[in-house]
């Protein structure tokens, strides 16, 4: 067996037990902590919405590949020489495409992504509606019994 | 020899299945009672049958029979004893056949115990359960075969993964499936009820016990893995909104409605045709927790192209499954009439808004997993689905219905008085909001929602007393009196009580782990000192050290606090010989405070290391929320009412209603 296969191999297995087993993460090294921790939290918090490209679904804050560094270490330049958090988010995107995005954005074909549980919502709500007003239209109405009922009921249960 | 026992064994127990599925069904038509049961005899044999192969599997694996090529490919003759167990379902085909024994014990349990259920529903429980079986048996036949053989046998074989060798995860796999696979009960019994055309409050009497199990089961299942994650991966995250994850947990959350609305169904005689929908929703959502992990789709749509014969049986199988069953609901719902009414402000209401929440959130969590695999295979557009996607849907859905849970067991059937509610709930109320200023008041750093989410968890755990509190006329009665309430209260209302309130530990560890863990990163040299939370680590250096089938190196952390010794932590590295990868173990010291842990990285060049050090407040109530959650669930399952045989007089009734044909 080959050495690409094992690997590929062994990720499926991973996977196979149904949770996740992602490699131990050493993610955000020593060296490319910023000196200004407001700097440093502005980078935290955008590498934490940055999809490490070759690992399975972490962020690149919580990822320890080759790839995520340079990203965290690109994040953090960019921080350094003045870019708004959106300016660097941009930048990133601009170079490695929406992939890279844990968020995704608001265009066209994300639109049912977006949607999609407001309108389940707004859905359920309608068949729930429906089906009370339904029931209710039914005549099985809800108010207490008239005195007319009442007076039936005694009687019957009188006699049993 | 055993191993070719064990695949004789699932032939025939393929054979069984086949006879449990179709005899019973034929027999319940032409109403001859001896093919109905059939059913009973068949589901015992299957589950012999399929206990016969899984223990040959095992053999395999414990006496390192590496001319399996199963055990080749995932066992070591060097691993410890526990991981060779846990071998056998730490990969696809083991899985598999644990899969089919789980639903197989199901089975058999039905056919052994449901002994007072009427003999036309069990039958046809039992083939419907059959045919599931038919279905899984002849993928792990044809796709999966886990017996098949080398010639010559290898020497030894290639290991286990090593992330995988950890006691939580040996563990995770079975409790998971008997989850997954409990709720084929219920979709079992559902099937059975639409085949019958009937259905009555007995039937969810007879259902919400397996539902029950089956989601105890899921509960501690998934709080496993979640437990590993936390421990294993090296930076204390306990839930990542991984697709894998994901799968079992939208199992989970349908099932969580399904337990509420077959409470309905059972005490009300409502909500049937939407029970019966859940039932079939909850099972599928397994079977494609299932095909996401088995079928690789996960990993890439790609590598499901590679090798899609395995993906494609899977969504054939639940092609057939979902859409059958669908299908028979579509044709079948419309006779099984309407229930009791209720007004919008009951315990049925509640009921209500609890199912209108949790499937909402459940729709969330499917559209954000499938979402990007559909796109990508619809479009070629790649794009990614993460934590911040969740966090806005996801929670805003879940927040309201925490908000509401504790109003539920206090309103009455029918018709409820939601301000009489509200003030019985006064003093949770009180408690609630004075955490909340609090926090407010000390609260220097981290999001200001953060104290609203603890106010959060307070409030449910109140609320779960009060209920308590006002069935045993706490306060009203005298004391005598309130200990023979307290000895007479239904075990089911401690156990949902005790649920609840294991949801409210749960949101409190949740929120303050997340809101207010502090982190250092630090490359340190042996003899230097860091703090963290209070506590002051003295890094003494790292030494090798050999485990029974790794080398590891360990570093030692002396922990003071104020001056006074705390513990020592030892994380290490692990090196893994045979499967040459590695692992983290973490170094933890939990207190009642939370935990700190500790990460060993790697050796820099001037000798010092690189030091992750966290303090994860209040982590633990994460876990031992679930457990309470799982206790709750194991104290309602004791009740007498709900046990496994229903009681006589639902039977008697459910006899006497002619069959609709």
């Amino acid at each position: 067996m080959t050495m690409p296969r094992r690997y590929l191999r062994t990720l499926l297995l991973s996977l196979a037990l149904s949770f996740l087993a992602l490699a131990p993460a050493h993610a955000v090294q020593p060296d490319e902590v910023l000196p200004d921790p407001a700097l440093e939290a502005r980078a935290r918090a955008i590498s934490a919405g940055l999809r490490c490209l070759v690992c399975q679904n972490q962020s690149i804050d919580d990822s320890d590949a080759p790839l995520a560094r340079d990203l965290r270490l690109l994040v953090r330049e960019r921080l350094k020489a003045g870019d708004s958090d959106q300016q660097i988010v941009d930048f990133v995107v601009a170079r490695y495409g929406e992939f890279v995005l844990l968020k995704p954005r608001f265009l066209p074909h994300t639109l049912l992504l977006w949607f999609a549980t407001p309108v389940v919502f707004a859905a359920a709500l309608w068949l729930i509606w429906v089906a009370y007003r339904r029931r209710k239209a039914a005549g099985q109405s809800l108010a207490p019994l008239s005195t007319s009922e009442k007076r039936r009921l005694k009687r019957l249960l009188d006699e049993g | 020899m055993i191993a070719e026992t064990g695949h004789y064994a699932l032939i025939l127990a393929l054979g069984v299945a086949i006879v449990q599925m179709v005899l019973p069904l034929i027999g319940t038509r032409l109403r001859d009672p001896q093919l109905t049961a059939i059913a009973v005899p068949a589901a015992q044999a299957e589950f012999v049958l399929i206990g016969i192969a899984f223990i040959a599997l095992m053999t395999a694996y414990v006496t390192s029979d590496f001319s399996v090529a199963n055990v080749w490919q995932n066992s070591h003759a060097a691993k410890p004893l526990l991981y060779k167990i846990s071998g056998v379902w730490g990969n696809h085909e083991g899985s598999m056949v644990l899969w089919v024994l789980i639903l197989a014990l199901f089975g058999a349990a039905v056919a052994t115990f449901g002994t007072n259920l009427p003999r036309q529903l069990q039958a046809n429980v039992l083939a419907v359960q059959g045919s599931i079986a038919v279905a899984f048996l002849l993928f792990i036949i044809i796709t999966s075969n886990p017996f098949t053989r080398f010639d010559p046998a290898p020497f030894d074989g290639q290991g286990l993964n090593p992330v995988l060798q950890d006691p939580a995860l040996a563990f995770h796999p079975p409790f998971l499936y008997a989850g997954y696979v409990g709720f084929s009960m219920a979709f079992s019994f559902a099937v059975a009820a639409l085949i019958d055309g009937r259905i009555d409050a007995a039937w969810a009497r007879w259902v919400r016990p397996w539902t029950l199990a089956a989601w105890m089961c899921l509960t501690l299942g998934i709080a496993m893995g979640s437990w590993w994650a936390y421990y294993e991966l090296g930076w204390g995250g306990f839930w990542f909104w991984d697709p894998v994850e994901n799968a079992s947990f939208m199992p989970w959350l349908a099932g969580t409605a399904l337990l509420h609305s077959a409470l309905v169904m059972e005490k009300r005689d409502a909500l049937k045709v939407w029970t019966i929908l859940l039932a079939i929703i909850t099972f599928s959502l397994s079977l494609m927790g299932t095909f996401l992990v088995r079928s690789g789709v996960l990993t890439s749509v790609h590598a499901f192209a590679v090798d899609p014969a395995r993906g494609i049986f899977i969504l054939a199988i639940m092609g057939v499954f979902i859409g059958g069953a669908l299908t028979l609901f579509a044709w079948r719902a419309p006779l099984l009439g309407q229930g009791g009414l209720f007004a919008p402000i009951s315990r049925e209401g509640a009921l209500v808004l609890n199912n209108l929440l949790l499937t909402t959130a459940c729709a969330a969590v499917f559209v954000g997993t499938l979402y990007p695999l559909a796109l990508e295979a619809v479009t070629g557009d790649k794009i990614s689905v993460g934590p911040p996607f969740f966090n806005l849907t996801f929670v805003p859905l879940i927040v309201p219905l925490l908000i509401a849970v504790p109003f539920g067991p206090l309103l009455a059937w029918k018709r409820g008085d939601l301000a009489a509610a509200a003030q019985r709930l006064m003093a949770a109320a009180c408690l609630a909001l004075a955490a909340m200023v609090l926090l407010l008041a000390f609260n220097q750093r981290g999001p200001w929602l953060a104290p609203f989410g603890i106010g959060l968890g307070v409030w449910l755990i109140m609320g779960a007393l009060t209920e308590i509190a006002y069935r045993v006329k706490l306060g009203q009665a005298s004391v005598s009196e309130i200990w023979r309430r307290l000895g007479n209260l239904p075990r089911a209302a401690y156990g949902s009580a005790l649920a609840h309130a294991g949801l409210g530990l749960a949101v409190i560890g949740i929120v303050a782990t997340t809101a207010w863990r502090s982190e250092a990163i630090l490359a340190l040299k042996p003899g230097e000192t860091a703090e963290i939370a209070g506590y002051t680590l003295s890094f003494k250096g790292v030494a090798p050290r050999q485990g029974p089938n790794y080398r590891e190196r360990v570093a030692l952390f002396e922990v003071t606090r104020n001056g006074q010794a705390v513990t020592e932590l030892m994380p290490s590295k692990r090196e893994f010989t045979v499967e040459r990868s590695g692992t983290t173990e973490a170094g933890i010291h939990a207190s009642w405070r939370g935990d700190l842990y500790t990460v060993l990285g790697d050796e820099l060049n001037d000798g010092a290391y690189t030091i992750r050090l966290y303090f994860n407040p209040l982590v633990r109530l994460i876990w031992l929320g679930a457990l309470v959650m799982f206790f709750g669930g194991a104290v309602s399952l004791s009740d007498r009412r709900l046990r496994v045989g229903a009681p006589k007089r639902a039977q008697a009734k459910a006899a006497a209603v002619p069959v609709a044909e």
